[in-house]
């Protein structure tokens, strides 16, 4: 069992949680994701790793109420326990040799991202963060970027909160106005990764984004979260989530992220009834 | 007087058009009465052929004779010596190419059912014996195993009877692997596996589930933590695909992905967290043991015709014979000598169709088996709004990229040496599909078996 040991209510539908698994702390590095179930009947869902205290033993995951299972977790308090917690999975995000990068954040996207430009804030590398959020409730982890931003830029759709506008503006911004990046990595919904790579295509700036697609094992067995990158099949338990943004098929992905939407809705709205809400 | 009867006698099962709507086991077993009519058919010969054609060396004649004599629970104790996992392999052994595929009564009529004898054995004890093993004397000695599989848990069986202190690592939330997560509960019940597992529990071997070797930690690590010998039965990883146009549109699924679900993640049942996609019109594309699972698992969720879709000739199916024949019984269509083209999908990338081409066959390939060539012209349709993939897959590569020193051959399976299960790493075993590729349960319960004896020589010998 692994015991939630801190609950954190970042927005109204997005959670952080550190949880006790020493084992998954120890070796867990920004990219990489962990798989968890709640309880005996749950299923098993991938989370992607938003942090991690090896003295303690906990690894941070930060997760949007967006089904069954979220729902459940967000139910969950501190001093309950998960039933598993398997990990870390997946190739962590490649950061050695990189001076200057842009880390580019959309919605709970961010908490993915933000441990990506911590790490490459820790290794010396100069890094701009572009962070877009609906609104400003939304806005998540704010602080947390600053401290390890060279820039920082805050986009909201509304303009409720910092510039208003899309990420992909910002990012223009700064290319046009002669910032000069190694790297680009982009993080978030699967339509702004597209659009972010669409940008960098044009500036020819090498795009890594973070590929989060349906799974079950995630450990290299089901095959069920195979994308085309490059026009080949590539599994992102085993061969990402980390993907050259310039060769995803983004629409294919999009297509197969949908499938189940019907079946979670149902879920959701079943285990909401369940709680009351 | 043996039973000179030509043909085995027929094994009760679930009638077929009862049995493809639900997901109880097919078949149902002998009762005690029918195992020693069954068992006097053996007669004991010097030769013991069939001995030879089991991949674990279990005494045939030995536990069928105890049968013969009303004596069950000794029937089991012979088995019990050479299996760990008896009730198992009664159920899904491919007996007619092993044990029974070389007995004498072979020759003339039909072979003595030793996998319905076997089964009856491990059956009776589990119901009527409450005597656990007794616990080995520890040796002081410490080994680990990967993957909580036939392999894994066949070699930390032998191992703890020798008073090895084994701990089983599992990178899922369940031990069993493809025990679990592949075959079907109509074929093998969870509660048999459980049962098995849990008397491996109590011979002492500890069963770590969600460590991922590799990325939880590495073999390297295992030995720093005082494990002086490591048995690698990683299991067969990735699924193939065909690498035709279509693949990744909803509604294609790989066998491993369709079994996981309805298996490990029960999405057969009502209220199930797991989603899967209801169909009505399966084709699932192989024709091994895999397929037939996955096919028949489709007719039990509810699909009204399914299609074994197979690209050699009936004679080449590599599935158990009991398997095609049940697939056949509950209403399974088998297109053979038809191959997959092209994968059809609906303005909402839905599956449709398939698209296939007639095949023939021509001369013999590598592996014996006559070659399948297109007949030009003969492309058709297949109307149907799923397709699963059963045609084998490629090894994991997590632990072989994560451990140096590890050779693995040019397909990426663990090269290992087939009569002691050594690899080029010291001290480090391995077996089953992670060096194979897919292959039986059985075989892999083989070199579990072998690697347990070599590493017992290994580690006495330092």
């Amino acid at each position: 069992m692994y015991k939630i040991v801190r609950k954190k209510i970042l927005n109204p539908t997005v959670i952080l949680m550190d949880i006790e698994a020493p084992a998954v702390a120890r070796k867990a590095e920004p990219g990489q994701f962990i798989i968890l179930r709640t309880d005996e009947e749950g299923e098993r869902i991938p989370l992607t790793v938003g942090g991690y205290d090896r003295d303690k033993g906990t690894v941070t995951i930060i997760f949007q109420v967006v089904g069954a299972t979220t729902e459940k977790l967000a139910h969950m308090e501190e001093g309950d326990s998960l039933k598993d917690f398997a990990g870390p999975l997946g190739n962590a995000t490649e950061v050695e040799g990189l001076k200057k990068v842009a880390v580019v954040g959309g919605g709970v996207g961010c908490a993915i991202a933000y441990p990506v430009a911590k790490k490459l804030h820790e290794i010396g590398c100069e890094v701009h963060s572009i962070v877009g959020f609906r609104n400003k409730d939304l806005v998540i982890l704010e602080d947390e970027f600053k401290a390890c931003s060279d820039k920082l830029v805050m986009m909201t759709d509304d303009g409720s909160y910092g510039t208003k506008g899309l990420v992909t503006n910002a990012l223009k911004e700064l290319i046009d106005s002669g910032e000069k990046y190694d790297e680009v990595i982009a993080i978030g919904p699967v339509i702004m990764m597209k659009f972010v790579s669409g940008v960098t295509k044009e500036y020819g700036i090498k795009t890594v984004v973070s590929m989060n697609p349906v799974m079950i094992d995630g450990t290299g067995m089901c095959g069920g979260c195979r994308l085309t990158v490059g026009g080949e099949t590539k599994f992102a338990c085993v061969d990402g989530p980390d993907f050259d943004g310039h060769l995803v098929d983004y629409d294919e992905a999009m297509v197969r992220a949908a499938m189940y939407k019907p079946f979670e809705r149902e879920q959701h709205e079943e285990t909401c009834r369940l709680f009351g809400n | 007087m043996a039973n000179m009867s030509l043909v085995k006698l027929p094994m009760p099962s679930q009638e077929p058009d009862v049995r493809n709507k639900n997901f109880k086991e097919v078949a149902l077993g002998y009762t005690a009465e029918m195992a020693v009519e069954e068992a006097q058919r053996c007669l004991g010969c010097k030769a013991m052929p069939c001995v030879g054609g089991c991949p674990v060396k279990i005494d045939i004649p030995g536990f069928i004779k105890h049968i013969a004599e009303g004596d069950f629970e000794g029937a089991y104790q012979v088995i019990a010596k050479s299996s760990s996992l008896p009730a198992v392999c009664g159920r899904v052994c491919p007996q007619e190419t092993q044990c029974e595929g070389v007995c004498v009564r072979g020759k003339k009529g039909e072979p003595v059912a030793i996998g319905r004898l076997e089964r009856f054995a491990a059956d009776w004890h589990n119901a009527n014996s409450t005597e656990k093993p007794a616990r080995p004397e520890p040796n002081g000695h410490k080994v680990a195993v990967i993957g909580a599989g036939p392999a894994g848990l066949t070699c930390a069986g032998d191992l703890a009877k020798a008073g090895y202190e084994v701990t089983v690592y599992e990178a899922l939330h369940m031990a069993g692997g493809v025990l679990v997560y592949g075959i079907p509960e109509f074929r093998l019940p969870k509660s048999i596996v459980e049962h098995e597992i849990n008397g491996l529990r109590d011979l002492g071997v500890k069963i770590e589930t969600n460590v991922i070797i590799g990325r939880t930690i590495t073999i390297d690590e295992l030995f720093e933590d005082g494990f002086e010998a490591v048995f690698i039965g990683s299991g067969a990883g990735l699924p193939n695909f065909m690498k035709i146009p279509g693949e990744n549109l909803k509604g294609v699924y790989s066998a491993n992905e369709f079994l996981t679900r309805v298996n490990l993640m029960k999405a057969y049942k009502q209220g199930s967290a797991t989603p899967i996609k209801k169909s009505d019109r399966v084709a699932v594309v192989g024709g091994g043991n895999v397929a037939m699972d996955a096919a028949r698992s489709a007719l039990r969720l509810g699909a009204k015709e399914v299609y074994i879709v197979y690209r050699r000739s009936e004679n080449e199916l590599p599935a158990r014979a009991e398997e095609i024949e049940h697939a056949k019984e509950e209403g399974i269509i088998f297109k053979t000598l038809t191959n997959p083209i092209k994968i059809l999908g609906d303005e909402n990338s839905v599956v449709c169709g398939m698209e296939c081409i007639s095949m023939e066959l021509g001369e013999p390939d590598d592996s014996g088996r006559r070659r399948p060539i297109k007949v030009e012209g003969s492309e058709h349709v297949i109307d149907v709004d799923c397709v699963i993939m059963a045609i084998g897959t490629s090894p994991n590569p997590l632990i072989k990229n994560t451990t140096e020193g590890l050779d693995t051959n040019k397909w990426g399976c663990i090269v290992a040496d087939e009569t002691t299960g050594r690899t080029s790493r010291d001290g480090v075993y391995a077996g089953g599909d992670a060096v194979t590729g897919a292959a039986t349960v059985i075989l892999a319960m083989g070199a579990g078996k072998t690697a347990a004896a070599s590493i017992d020589e290994f580690i006495k010998q330092k």
